[in-house]
C-alpha cells in the first residue's frame, strides 16, 4: 500500500511495520533493563543468609512451658505441651475455623491433629495471620487465662481480638482469617531443634 | 527602550518567559466569582514547597539506617541547630497538606469541578491524593519508632493478602521477610526522590490541564460561553494576576497563622500528628497495644476492618479499601446531574453528599479507636453509606429536580 505524501510516494505499509518492529525492540529493551531493576528489590543474599535455620536446645523447655526463639526476625514459640492440654485439643473442633489445617500454613509432616511432628513440642511463627502483631501467651487453662472457664489454653492477639489454640490454630468469628504458621524444622536430636529447613528426604 | 527590555527581549527570543507569566498569570482569566473554596488548591501548593524545603534539610541529618534512624532523629530534635523547627515543619506539614488537600476535594464535589471538560483535572487531581498516601506512608517508617514499625508491618501485610502472588510480593516490597533495614533504606529512597518527582510531576499535568480549559467557579457556569466580542476575553473573568494572587496572598497569611499556631503550641496535636508510640524504638518482637494509623488514613483502615474475612482470607476487606479510592476516578462519569454546581443541584445530591460527608468523618473517627463489636457494626453502616454515595450516584442525580442554571455567573 502507498500514498502521496507532499507529491513523493511513501509506502505506509512498510512504514508502519518499521515503527511497531521499533516500537516492539524498544520495549523488550526497556522491559530486560527493568528486570534487575526490580530484582534488585528482592532479599539480599545478605539478607537470606540472616534467614538461615536456628538451632533450638529444647531440654530445658519443661512440660506447660514456652520458649520464644527469633528466626528471619520472627518471633518463633516453641511450647512443651502437656498431656491434659493435649487431651483438650481435639475437644473444641467445632469452635475453629480450620480445625483440621487444610490451608498451606504448615509443612505437610505437621499436617495433623497437633500441628506438630512429636505431639508435644508445638513450633509456631508467632506472627498474627491478621495484620502481623504478636499474639501474647494465654497457656493457662480455664478461667485463671481470664478468657473464660472452658479456654483450654493457647494465644489472644492484643491488637485485634484473635484467638488460637495450642495448636496454633484459630478460632472462628475472629478477625485472623487463617491458623497460625508452622515454620519448617526438623529434630537433630532428642533435645536439638532446627528451626528453617526441612529434613533431607520429608 | 530601557535596558530592562532589552534583556527581556533577549530572553524570548530564546525561552518564551513573557508568554508563559501572560498565560498562566497575567492573561489566565480566571472567574470572578471564586470564594473561601477556592483557597486550598494554592496552599496545597505552598504546603508541598515546605514539604519539599524541610525534607531536603533533614536528609542532611537522618541517617535511613535501622541501627542509626531513631537516634538520628532525636539528633535532629535536640543538638542540631533549629533542628526541631524543620522537623516539626515537616511533620505538621504532612498533616496539614491532608487537611487543604481534602478540603480542595470536597470543593471539587460541591461545585462539580470534576465534570466535563475537567475530567481529566480531576483523574490528574486522584492520583496526586494516591501519591501523598503513599508518600505520607513510606516518610512514616523513617523515625522507625514502635508505630511507623507496626504501621508499615500492617500495611505490607495488607499486600500478603493478594491471593497467589501476595507472599512474595510482600517480600519483595520489604526487601526481607520482616520490615527491616533494607525496607528502611528502600523507603527512604522512595520518599525523598521517586515519589516527590512524581508528585511534582503530577502538579504540573494537573497545573496545565487546569489552564487548558480553566476553572470551575460555584456557579459550575463555564465563563468561555460569554466572551468579549471585541478582547475575546470571558466576560466574567479576571486576570488570576494581580487579582487572585493577591487574594491567595490572605489566605496564605490565615494559613500560616494556624499552622505556625500548631507547630509552636501543639506540634504533636494530642497524638494526632505524631503518636506517642513513634517516640519508642521500633521493637520487632512487641506489638503495641494498639495500633491505629495517622489520622488522614483512618477512613481507609475503617473500611479495611469493616470488612469480616471471607473464604479464609483477608483479601475482601484489602480490595473494598483499594475499591473506596478507584471509585473516585469514576466520578465525572457517575454524575449524571443537568448541573454541576450544588447551588441548583436539588435536595437529593445535597442529601447524598451531608451523609457521604458524614460517613467519611465517622469512619475516620470510627478508624482511631480500637474495634469493637458495636464500633465494627458503625464502620459497616458509614463503609455502605460511603460506596452507596459513588454507586448510586448515576440513578440519584439523575431523578434529583434541578434548578435552571444562570447564563452569567452570579455573586
Amino acid at each position: 500500500m502507498s500514498q502521496e505524501v507532499d507529491g513523493q510516494k511513501v509506502d505506509t505499509r512498510k512504514r508502519k511495520f518499521l515503527i511497531a518492529a521499533t516500537t516492539a525492540f524498544g520495549g523488550v529493551a526497556a522491559a530486560g533493563v527493568a528486570v534487575p531493576l526490580v530484582m534488585s528489590m528482592l532479599p539480599s543474599a545478605r539478607a537470606k543468609a540472616a534467614g538461615a535455620p536456628v538451632e533450638v536446645d529444647i531440654s530445658k523447655v519443661e512440660p506447660g512451658m514456652l520458649l520464644t526463639v527469633e528466626w528471619r526476625g520472627k518471633p518463633v514459640w516453641i511450647v512443651n505441651r502437656t498431656k491434659e492440654m493435649l487431651d483438650l485439643l481435639a475437644k473444641h473442633d467445632d469452635q475453629l475455623s480450620d480445625p483440621k489445617s487444610e490451608q498451606p500454613q504448615q509443612p505437610d509432616y505437621c499436617k495433623n491433629a497437633t500441628r506438630s511432628i512429636k505431639p508435644e513440642y508445638l513450633v509456631a511463627v508467632g506472627i498474627c495471620t491478621h495484620l502481623g502483631c504478636s499474639p501474647s501467651e494465654k497457656l493457662k487453662l480455664g478461667s485463671e487465662s481470664g478468657l473464660g472457664a472452658d479456654w483450654p489454653g493457647g494465644f489472644f492477639c492484643p491488637c485485634h481480638g484473635s484467638r488460637f489454640d495450642l495448636a496454633a490454630r484459630v478460632y472462628k468469628n475472629v478477625p485472623a482469617p487463617i491458623n497460625l504458621e508452622i515454620p519448617p524444622h526438623q529434630y537433630l536430636s532428642d533435645a536439638k531443634l532446627l528451626i528453617g529447613v526441612d529434613a533431607k528426604g520429608a | 527602550m530601557s535596558a530592562l527590555q532589552k534583556v527581556m527581549d533577549w530572553v524570548d527570543d530564546r525561552f518564551p518567559l513573557t508568554a508563559t507569566y501572560k498565560a498562566h498569570l497575567s492573561e489566565y482569566y480566571a472567574p470572578k466569582n471564586f470564594n473561601f473554596w477556592y483557597f486550598f488548591g494554592s496552599l496545597a501548593l505552598l504546603v508541598l514547597v515546605i514539604q519539599i524545603v524541610t525534607g531536603i534539610f533533614l536528609t542532611m541529618n537522618y541517617k535511613p539506617d535501622s541501627e542509626l534512624a531513631f537516634a538520628s532523629v532525636e539528633y535532629i530534635m535536640r543538638d542540631v541547630d533549629w533542628g526541631w523547627l524543620i522537623r516539626y515543619m515537616h511533620s505538621t506539614g504532612a498533616s496539614m497538606f491532608f487537611v487543604v488537600v481534602y478540603l480542595h476535594m470536597f470543593r471539587g464535589l460541591m461545585y462539580g469541578s470534576y465534570r466535563k471538560p475537567r475530567e481529566l483535572i480531576w483523574i490528574f487531581g486522584v492520583l496526586i491524593y494516591l501519591a501523598l498516601m503513599a508518600e505520607a506512608f513510606l516518610g512514616y517508617l523513617l523515625p522507625w519508632g514502635q508505630m511507623s514499625f507496626w504501621g508499615a508491618q500492617v500495611i505490607v501485610n495488607l499486600f500478603a493478602a493478594v491471593p497467589f502472588i501476595g507472599n512474595d510480593l510482600s517480600i519483595w516490597i520489604r526487601g526481607d521477610y520482616v520490615i527491616s533495614d533494607a525496607t528502611l533504606n528502600r523507603f527512604f529512597a522512595f520518599h525523598v526522590i521517586a515519589l516527590p518527582l512524581v508528585l511534582i510531576a503530577l502538579v504540573a499535568v494537573h497545573l496545565v490541564a487546569l489552564h487548558e480549559v480553566g476553572s470551575n467557579n460555584p456557579d459550575g457556569v463555564e465563563i468561555k460561553k460569554n466572551k468579549d466580542p471585541v478582547t475575546h476575553i470571558p466576560l466574567d473573568g479576571i486576570p488570576f494576576h494581580p487579582y487572585y494572587t493577591v487574594k491567595d496572598i490572605v489566605g496564605v497569611i490565615v494559613f500560616l497563622m494556624v499552622f505556625s499556631a500548631i507547630l509552636f503550641f501543639a506540634p504533636e496535636m494530642g497524638g494526632y500528628f505524631l503518636e506517642a508510640n513513634n517516640f519508642i524504638p521500633a521493637d520487632p518482637l512487641k506489638t503495641p497495644q494498639h495500633i491505629a494509623p495517622l489520622w488522614y488514613f483512618t477512613p481507609f483502615y475503617a473500611i479495611l476492618r469493616a470488612v469480616p474475612p471471607m473464604f479464609g482470607s483477608q483479601f475482601p476487606g484489602v480490595v473494598a479499601m483499594g475499591m473506596s479510592i478507584v471509585l473516585m476516578f469514576f466520578l465525572p462519569w457517575l454524575d449524571r446531574s443537568k448541573v454541576k454546581s450544588i447551588r441548583y443541584r436539588g435536595p437529593i445530591y445535597k442529601i447524598m453528599l451531608a451523609l457521604f460527608i458524614v460517613s467519611f468523618i465517622g469512619l475516620g473517627y470510627l478508624g482511631l479507636l480500637p474495634s469493637t463489636p458495636l464500633l465494627t457494626i458503625a464502620a459497616q453502616v458509614f463503609s455502605v453509606i460511603y460506596f452507596l454515595f459513588f454507586l448510586l450516584m448515576p440513578w440519584y442525580t439523575s431523578i434529583d429536580k434541578t434548578k435552571p442554571e444562570p447564563e452569567r455567573v452570579t455573586g
